[in-house]
């Protein structure tokens, strides 16, 4: 099952040309952006890990694609997305974030039913993945 | 009439694609990179420096046409642009390096024509495993421009072979060579000791396509350098103080530790201090005595007779100068 999360992720994954320019017009509007990943890919996990410090002086995108290479080298099977930084004061948050890496198998989420007091049922999804320990999911 | 897109028109065997015989239009290429205006402001705001003029021309003439090749589907391969500057203190280096990015960016070879210019202590760190990640944020930075090492031989350091610097010659060596569409290295330093720094390191030397070297300048050159720095600053010389500073420049350059051009705009400096002085002192000894707008944008005589080079500096001499 393809984690859909982020911009761009009901479309076929990016090409390395594509990111470049969605980078490329993340840093003409003076966004900072940064890469992240994880292996525990849950809707409600907004935590991922940084891969290093958000670039706040690079000029072009291949300052950007040289670090999105080397994350997807150094975690080959983890999930890895680019993040942009808007700083305007007022807005200071993420304008936009978008996956770039996935694990080849993704074997997706169970959904897991809670019965409660007076037959209420209570939903949670949980990824199969994170049944093994951190480092091992994929 | 576009005869060109329609091979099928009758009576025309030619193909679609530009034939070989076909007349490019050089002239609409070089007129929409606005190269001419990069070179002819090159040309109004540098004095001197023929020969590095004229190889930044050669320069800007193959990628022009190394663009019109690329267009005829001819074999283009990017040249490599990395280039040595050469000279002696304040003959420019810095300054036609960051025009050269200008110009890079004008022909499209640079995305972005920034530069960044860097010492050994931005590329070397201080301890084991420090130098790769800070050498790599430099180049991630100037990834897209030019990357402008300023007295690149403090890079490699003979002396200690535990030195670092060589860790940080191996990581550009490398981005040199692989990203060469991405970034322009350009590595400046005195002729002598940048001439030992590639004889020990051939890698470094045999990636560098274009070694320049910038000459000194001669007393006239010097003279309108001046001129020019005065005109930017909106300064005027009387004649007397023009006369003064021809034989300053003279005198200057026979001392020692002469910098040429960034000597002259010490002297200027000093001499706008003493201007002012100059000035306040009137003012204060008239009490109230209003000063014209002439009075302030010209520099007399004495602001430059003032300076120790002339020997003898006359006692009132309100600035403290070392040379």
């Amino acid at each position: 099952m393809k984690v859909t999360q982020g911009t761009f992720s009901f479309l076929p994954p990016l090409t390395d040309a594509q990111i470049a320019s969605q980078v490329e017009y993340c840093l003409g509007k003076g966004w900072a952006v940064s890469v992240e990943y994880t292996d525990d890919p849950h809707p409600r996990n907004t935590y991922w890990e940084m891969f290093g410090m958000p670039m706040f002086d690079i000029r072009d995108a291949a300052g950007v694609m040289t670090e999105v290479n080397a994350c997807r080298r150094t975690f080959p099977s983890h999930y890895i997305k680019v993040n942009a930084f808007d700083s305007t004061r007022g807005r200071e948050s993420l304008r936009l974030s978008f996956i770039v890496g996935r694990p080849a198998n993704e074997p997706g989420f169970a959904l897991v039913r809670q019965e409660g007091a007076g037959r209420t049922v209570r939903y949670t999804t949980r990824s199969y993945a994170t049944q093994r320990p951190e480092g091992e999911r994929y | 009439m576009n005869a060109r897109v329609d091979p099928m028109a009758p009576g025309n065997g030619t193909t679609a694609a530009p034939a070989a015989d076909e007349p490019l239009d050089l002239e609409a290429a070089y007129r929409d990179s606005h190269v001419g205006e990069v070179l002819e402001s090159l040309d109004r705001e540098l004095v001197g420096l023929a020969p590095v003029k004229s190889r930044i021309r050669d320069i800007a003439a193959l990628l022009l046409i190394d663009k019109l090749r690329r267009a005829t589907g001819l074999s283009s391969g990017p040249p490599a642009l990395h280039m040595s500057f050469t000279g002696n203190p304040g003959t420019g280096k810095t300054t036609v390096a960051m025009r050269m990015a200008e110009i890079l960016h004008r022909l499209g070879y640079v995305r972005k024509g920034h530069l960044v210019a860097v010492t050994r202590d931005d590329l070397v760190g201080q301890y084991i495993g420090h130098t790769a990640p800070k050498t790599r944020e430099v180049l991630k930075r100037a990834l897209g421009g030019v990357l402008f090492i300023d007295e690149a031989y403090y890079l490699y350091r003979p002396e200690n072979e535990r030195d670092y610097g060589q860790e940080a010659i191996e990581i550009l060596l490398q981005v040199m060579e692989n990203q060469r569409d991405d970034l322009v290295v350009i590595l400046a330093g005195y002729k002598d000791r940048m001439e030992t720094f590639f004889r020990s390191n051939p890698g470094m030397s045999s990636r560098i396509a274009h070694h320049i070297d910038f000459p000194d300048y001669s007393s006239a050159e010097l003279v309108a350098i001046a001129r020019l720095m005065l005109q930017q600053m909106q300064y005027r010389l009387s004649a007397p103080a023009d006369e003064a500073l021809r034989e300053y420049i003279d005198k200057r350059r026979a001392q020692p530790h002469f910098a040429n051009a960034r000597s002259i705009r010490n002297a200027l400096d000093r001499a706008r201090l003493r201007q002012a002085s100059r000035l306040f002192a009137r003012h204060q000894s008239e009490a109230g005595g209003s000063i014209s707008r002439q009075e302030l944008e010209t520099l007399e005589e004495r602001d430059i007779r003032a300076s120790r080079v002339f020997g003898g500096a006359p006692q009132d001499d309100p600035v403290q100068n070392t040379c």
